[in-house]
């Protein structure tokens, strides 16, 4: 962790705390203290107050006055941070687009800030999923409670888990947050009396929470997590336990709490993707009208049948209308998110990966960023999963899944989201038009962008799709599919797909543009 | 002590900065955060303030003399400025900026140009008066100046 040169008494003795993870002995009761806080503006004037004041909560500050230097510190240090301020303007890359990225990628608390207290950008931070919005100039007072968005985060990611039934004996017990202090709640004194710990206490050093304990943290290579989706995928998502998984992975080293720590936050990430929001829902299902011209194209050229999909129950209504306006662009402001995003070709990465969910089954290459999304993506896309995946919240997700196993049926179902290649080809074509989409967006352009857009306006950066899927949750996968360039379409695939062929990114990228002149009608609260 | 004219002197510019509405509640923020680890927080802030935003300043000159202006382009560098000089709790500054954005929105050109020399007659008259009072400040000393009145 950086800087302890300042601030009186700050960080200094705070070495041990900040680094929950370093082989260090925490010291939880000095919470928040130590907190680690990444701040980011372009502006170096407020930045250095920033620092200052934040030094001054005793928190554990790192500045950066560039939104692609704040993310490469991110993905450096996976665990390192636990809050992220940010500003909204800022010159390499819009404040929320990174708030999308972070909330994907690292899916850590993210705080919006601006001199600009418009109803509109409050309100943009809270579709793009911010933990919470700040007036400039702050004050030191508004910072230092900012601990608390971590607490709650934490609390309720514990409570998804729990709520999904991903409980496993390997994993921590999620009620415990319910009955710790949450003041306290790095007190490993709390967590540890209070969990019941079927197995070693190791486990609760993989909990990414302020009561970790320090074990060296397992870096999750692009590698390593293709070997742990491929052995999920063989298990069956239902059926993956830490256990099984790591048998299967067979890395020496690699306990199995590191494995049922990824576990779970893979499934907050598949949770996420599938969840549907029945208030975002618009329930002007024209989207489903198959008439639409705008989707018959897409539809066609995608290959992908969203129609038949929800006939057929697999799409849900709900979420075919929820991907549709997250695809569309859940904002109606008008869209400030610049569509090349600087380097995409970092942005995505999960440990900046090539594609290559999958085990071998992709020959997603090399630029797919999309596939780091997809280390989020189910690629488990077993049809059955995807269904169970359905009860989520997002909708998103589950139209990522529900496509999924439609693309996927023609092949196995391993890493179904690489079979699905159509759409993810196209969602790489997508990038093209650098639009930022999830993993699971790529496939909703398919078809299911063109349902949505007939009910949502897309806001004229459609081409950030991700966007929108954002609004649904923080952590939508949005992978900015910039750079299309850079992503061979054949990634995903997609060469085994008849049809797919560079042209379609062409039409793809019309549709969107057509899409986009609707008005995103639905927005989320 | 000779220091206590001078202190009593620093104390009467620093109030009558905020009674005449130069600086505003910001600025105590500021002072707040000085202590013995940063025993010039302030000063180095109004400093790298004033060097920071003398770029706006230029950028927006001359976005001021292309015709016809952009408007957008200019609210967008007055936004800018203005995060930056709220964050220094500079008053008639910011309020100079929030006029010009206004002026920005409803296209009015005039406006806008009138505003900005406005804006840059107070921007130099802070300058100036922030100079001499941290010149003063310093020669009290850091210690006086650590424990300036809040």
């Amino acid at each position: 962790m950086k800087n302890s040169s300042g601030g009186k008494g700050s960080m200094s003795t705070a070495s041990s705390i900040t680094t929950w993870k370093a082989d260090v002995v925490p010291v939880p009761d000095q919470f928040p203290a130590g907190l680690r806080v990444l701040v980011v503006d372009d502006d170096p004037t407020c930045l250095i107050i920033l620092e200052k004041m934040l030094r001054n909560c005793s928190y554990d500050v790192t500045k950066c006055n560039r939104a692609e230097t704040a993310l490469l510190k991110l993905r450096e240090n996976r665990n390192g941070f636990d809050i992220v301020i940010s500003d909204v303007h800022m010159p390499d890359m819009d404040g929320f687009k990174l708030l999308e990225h972070i909330g994907l990628e690292m899916d850590l608390p993210v705080i919006m800030m601006s001199a600009d207290d418009g109803k509109d950008v409050v309100m943009k931070g809270v579709t793009h999923g911010a933990c919470d919005y700040l007036i400039k100039p702050v004050r030191i007072e508004a910072l230092k409670n900012i601990w608390q968005h971590v607490v709650r985060k934490r609390k309720n990611e514990w409570k998804d888990l729990e709520q999904s039934g991903s409980v496993e004996e390997g994993d921590r017990q999620p009620k415990q947050s319910e009955d710790a202090d949450y003041s306290s709640s790095v007190n490993e004194g709390n967590w540890k009396s209070s969990k019941k710990r079927k197995d070693d206490e190791d486990e609760t050093e993989d909990r990414d929470d302020t009561s970790t304990l320090k074990k060296p943290r397992v870096v999750w290579s692009v590698e390593l997590h293709q070997q742990f989706v491929a052995a999920v995928n063989q298990l069956g998502i239902d059926k993956a336990v830490p256990k099984k998984i790591l048998e299967l992975m067979n890395v020496p080293g690699l306990t199995r709490e590191n494995v049922a720590s990824h576990l779970q936050k893979y499934r907050l990430y598949l949770r996420r993707l599938s969840g549907v929001s029945p208030h975002s829902c618009n329930p002007n299902n024209s989207f489903m009208n198959p008439q639409d011209e705008t989707f018959g194209p897409l539809s066609s050229v995608h290959g992908l049948d969203l129609q038949t999909l929800t006939a057929t129950g697999q799409l849900p209504a709900q979420c075919l209308a929820t991907l549709q306006a997250a695809v569309l662009g859940r904002s109606t402001a008008k869209s400030s998110i610049p569509m090349p995003l600087v380097n995409q070709r970092n942005i995505f990465s999960f440990e900046n990966p090539k594609l290559r969910f999958g085990e071998g089954q992709q020959h997603v290459n090399n630029n797919n960023k999309q596939v780091n999304l997809l280390h989020g993506i189910p690629t488990t896309m077993e049809s059955k999963q995807l269904t169970s995946l359905r009860h989520t919240s997002q909708s998103i997700g589950n139209v990522n899944m529900q496509v999924a196993p439609h693309g996927a049926q023609s092949s196995q179902n391993n890493s179904s989201l690489i079979e699905m290649g159509q759409p993810l080809s196209r969602v790489q074509i997508l990038n093209d038009s650098t639009v930022p989409l999830s993993v699971g967006q790529p496939i909703v352009p398919n078809g299911i962008a063109a349902n949505v857009s007939t009910r949502n306006g897309i806001p004229e950066n459609i081409r950030a799709p991700g966007y929108n899927l954002v609004s649904q949750t923080s952590s939508i996968l949005n992978f900015p599919m910039n750079h299309a360039s850079e992503l061979p379409v054949d990634s995903f695939s997609l060469r085994s797909t008849p049809g797919m062929s560079d042209h379609t990114s062409k039409e793809c990228r019309h549709d969107i543009r057509r899409l986009s002149a609707f008005k995103l009608s639905s927005r989320q609260p | 002590m000779e220091r206590n004219p001078m202190r009593r002197q620093l104390a009467s510019l620093r109030k009558s900065l905020f009674d005449q509405g130069y600086l505003d509640e910001q600025f105590m923020e500021l002072e707040q955060l000085q202590d013995d680890a940063n025993p010039n927080f302030v000063e180095e802030v109004v400093t790298l303030y004033y060097r920071d935003s003398a770029r706006l300043i230029v950028n927006l000159d001359h976005a001021l003399e292309r015709r016809p202006l952009d408007f957008s382009k200019l609210d967008g560098l007055m936004h800018q400025f203005k995060g930056s000089s709220s964050s220094i709790g500079a008053k008639k500054v910011k309020a100079e900026s929030t006029l010009f954005r206004e002026y920005c929105k409803s296209g009015n050109a005039e406006g806008c140009m009138r505003t900005f020399q406005q804006l840059k007659k107070e921007y130099a008259t802070l300058r100036k008066k922030l100079e001499t009072y941290f010149q003063l400040a310093r020669q009290i000393g850091p210690m006086e100046s650590a424990n300036r009145p809040k």
